[in-house]
């Protein structure tokens, strides 16, 4: 039972931070049907970040831990969301009717320098980096299960926020832009919208999102490592198509579903923990092969 | 007569730079180049000539560096590179199948090498490590058909990290310590003794040659017949080569397999050489980095990426200063090809029937 509870919490976990990535990736391919492959390395970006941002703010003797979390948290999203806007409006934007092939390079090799920068230029940046436990670690005694109050915090933040991403992409203005150059860039040109502040803006969002995943596996592992992007974007970019590029509640239940898929397989498999990573990206070719467009869909004719 | 001065020219300058010991004359040498790249590249400098000319140079320089272990070292590494960037150039350049599995594949040759060499002839060895590498791609090739574009690029991105964990975690094939190989023998020839007095790697090189003329005497005539047009057309177009009545899955699982055999066979020699193998040959990033050299060079051209491959291997070596910042450099530096030369720097030829 106790064990039982303890792996149900590891997959909500993972779920939230798959489910985050997910929804980031979905939201980059409405707008530009563009698949942003440095959105892992951006997740690593903000995790280091948020670890530079701890180590200023201890240098200069603050001790509290809601300030440093809260530090760590902006200064996360801050970062994020610059190599997020950066990545749009000066890689992406610019090759926008470049064969496809073309613009996935160009961010694939774009997280490759993210990632190498996190490992050169960061103090000691190619080892795993040891990353601050900032929330209370008591909780609750439910039988024999011991309920975190950290682990049930950052469900909630995480909850919150993809609640926070979906009421502003239905009901605000920008919202309705954001969904409008979704469905017909041109329509909505010439509706007035302004077409390079929406993409820019939702890749703000986006990476914003991509912070918080970083964060949130930091503070739940306790250890950030500058490859961490690559299994959370390969994982998040198979949660977003699992559910259907686009389509943001396809995001959040393929980042949990895959998460569940995930850990029944460690605890069902004999061969357990040592291949957990060998199975996770196994099933994503699998499920690449049974469901090549996701498990939700998208439309199947193309204008030729 | 243009094409045998380039060549003799190109030899001159490697041998210079191979045989360079200070950093200055090494960064003096590199923008000499640079600037007779840019001069040529303004005056719309063409050469043609025979291939033999460019092998020809390869022996000769060789032959000037025959007691330089590292140069040979060196040279052989570019010449395996530059057979694995041919079977990846099949299948990004001709059929359009993204790959980016690319230094797996090299390692399943590698594998395959290492575990068969005790037991069979190592001419076997070596084509078995291309069938093994074949025989693996064809796991993938399920999902690679059935998704595109960004899609087939998750697949194989997934595979190469999955590869990678694999053999970390697995015990029968070394773990992370990796596996070690016995001595290349090829009929009478031991390759680690020494021909005369010269470096044992002279061998190396020349089987390093014998590989490249093959793949690329499959790769150019693969090109030039009508193979090579469905590709190209499979390529270009899907829906209009399907309604042309070429299968898709067809030109796509050939362009895919033989792609994966020509990369596995180089795995394999690569393997031999070294004598030593460990998962960290094999990560993802040195695929980037395979993937980095057909870009550089022109997708599509064997003598962009014959020129991509020297670069990309020699220049880290010999500047120690970039050596750690490679990875970084070279993934900057397709980026902004593929911003403002999206091409490469000997974009492919438009095909020739007549010769």
């Amino acid at each position: 039972m106790a064990l039982l509870g303890q792996y149900a919490m590891n997959g909500a976990m993972l779920g939230m931070m798959y489910a985050l990535v997910a929804v980031g990736f979905t939201l980059f391919f409405g707008v530009l049907d563009i698949i942003q492959f440095s959105h892992g390395d951006v997740v690593a970006a903000g995790a280091f970040a948020g670890l530079l941002a701890y180590a200023a703010l201890t240098a200069l003797g603050v001790q509290a831990p809601g300030v440093l979390l809260l530090a760590v948290t902006l200064a996360a999203a801050l970062a994020t969301a610059i190599v997020g806007v950066l990545v749009a409006r000066f890689l992406v934007l610019p090759i926008k009717g470049a064969p496809q092939l073309n613009v996935l390079l160009v961010t694939l090799m774009m997280g490759t320098v993210v990632r190498e920068c996190i490992r050169l230029f960061f103090p000691n940046g190619s080892q795993p980096q040891r990353f601050p436990a900032l929330l209370p670690s008591s909780g609750w005694n439910i039988g024999a299960f011991y309920l975190r109050f950290d682990n049930v915090i950052l469900l909630a933040c995480g909850a919150l926020l993809i609640a926070a991403t979906h009421l502003l992409i239905t009901r605000t203005r920008l919202g309705l832009a954001i969904r409008a150059v979704a469905q017909d860039e041109e329509t909505a040109r010439t509706m007035g919208i302004d077409f390079k502040r929406v993409v820019l803006v939702t890749f703000a969002i986006g990476s914003v999102l991509a912070a918080f995943a970083g964060v949130m596996d930091g503070l739940y592992y306790n250890e950030v490592f500058f490859g961490m992007g690559l299994l959370l974007g390969v994982i998040g970019f198979a949660a977003a198509i699992l559910g259907g590029l686009g389509n943001l509640y396809g995001a959040i239940v393929g980042g949990f579903l895959f998460a569940a898929l995930q850990t029944v397989g460690a605890v069902a498999l004999p061969f357990a923990s040592a291949y957990k990573d060998v199975f996770a990206f196994g099933v994503v070719i699998v499920l690449m092969a049974i469901r090549p467009t996701g498990l939700i869909g998208e439309r199947a004719s193309e204008r030729v | 007569m243009k094409a045998a001065a380039v060549a003799a020219a190109a030899t001159v300058f490697a041998w210079l730079l191979l045989r360079a010991e200070s950093q200055t004359s090494i960064t003096l040498l590199i923008l000499l180049a640079v600037a007779a790249a840019v001069i040529a590249a303004r005056l719309r400098f063409r050469v043609s000539g025979p291939s033999v000319l460019a092998f020809a140079a390869a022996v000769v320089l060789a032959l000037l560096l025959r007691e330089d272990d590292f140069s040979l070292l060196l040279i052989t590494r570019i010449l395996i590179v530059v057979v694995a960037c041919l079977g990846l150039n099949v299948q990004f350049g001709y059929a359009g199948v993204v790959n980016f599995a690319g230094a797996s594949f090299f390692g399943v040759g590698g594998y395959t090498a290492a575990v068969l060499a005790p037991r069979l002839p190592h001419v076997l060895v070596l084509l078995f490590g291309g069938a093994a590498a074949a025989l693996v791609g064809s796991i993938l090739i399920l999902p690679v058909l059935r998704t595109r574009g960004h899609y087939a690029a998750l697949v194989t991105i997934a595979f190469a990290l999955l590869f990678r964990t694999f053999l970390e975690v697995n015990d029968t094939l070394g773990g992370p310590q990796g596996l070690k190989l016995p001595e290349l023998v090829i009929g009478p020839f031991h390759f680690n003794d020494s021909v005369f007095d010269w470096s044992f790697y002279l061998r190396y090189v020349a089987l390093g040659l014998v590989l490249v003329a093959l793949a690329l005497a499959v790769v150019q005539r693969l090109e030039r017949s009508w193979i090579g047009v469905s590709l190209d057309a499979v390529r270009l177009d899907e829906i209009a080569a399907a309604s042309f009545g070429l299968s898709i899955a067809r030109w796509k699982i050939a362009a895919f397999t033989i792609g994966n055999f020509i990369t596995g066979v180089a795995g394999a020699l690569s393997a031999f050489m070294i004598g030593f193998i460990a998962p960290n040959n094999y990560a993802f990033s040195e695929s980037l980095i395979l993937v980095s050299i057909l870009l550089l060079g022109g997708i599509g051209n064997p003598w962009g990426l014959a020129l991509a491959s020297a670069i990309v291997i020699v220049l880290p070596e010999k500047l120690q200063t970039i050596q750690e910042y490679r990875f970084l450099l070279f993934a900057a530096m397709v980026i902004l090809i593929l911003l403002f030369r999206p091409a490469g720097l000997l974009p492919r030829p438009l095909r020739r029937l007549k010769t």
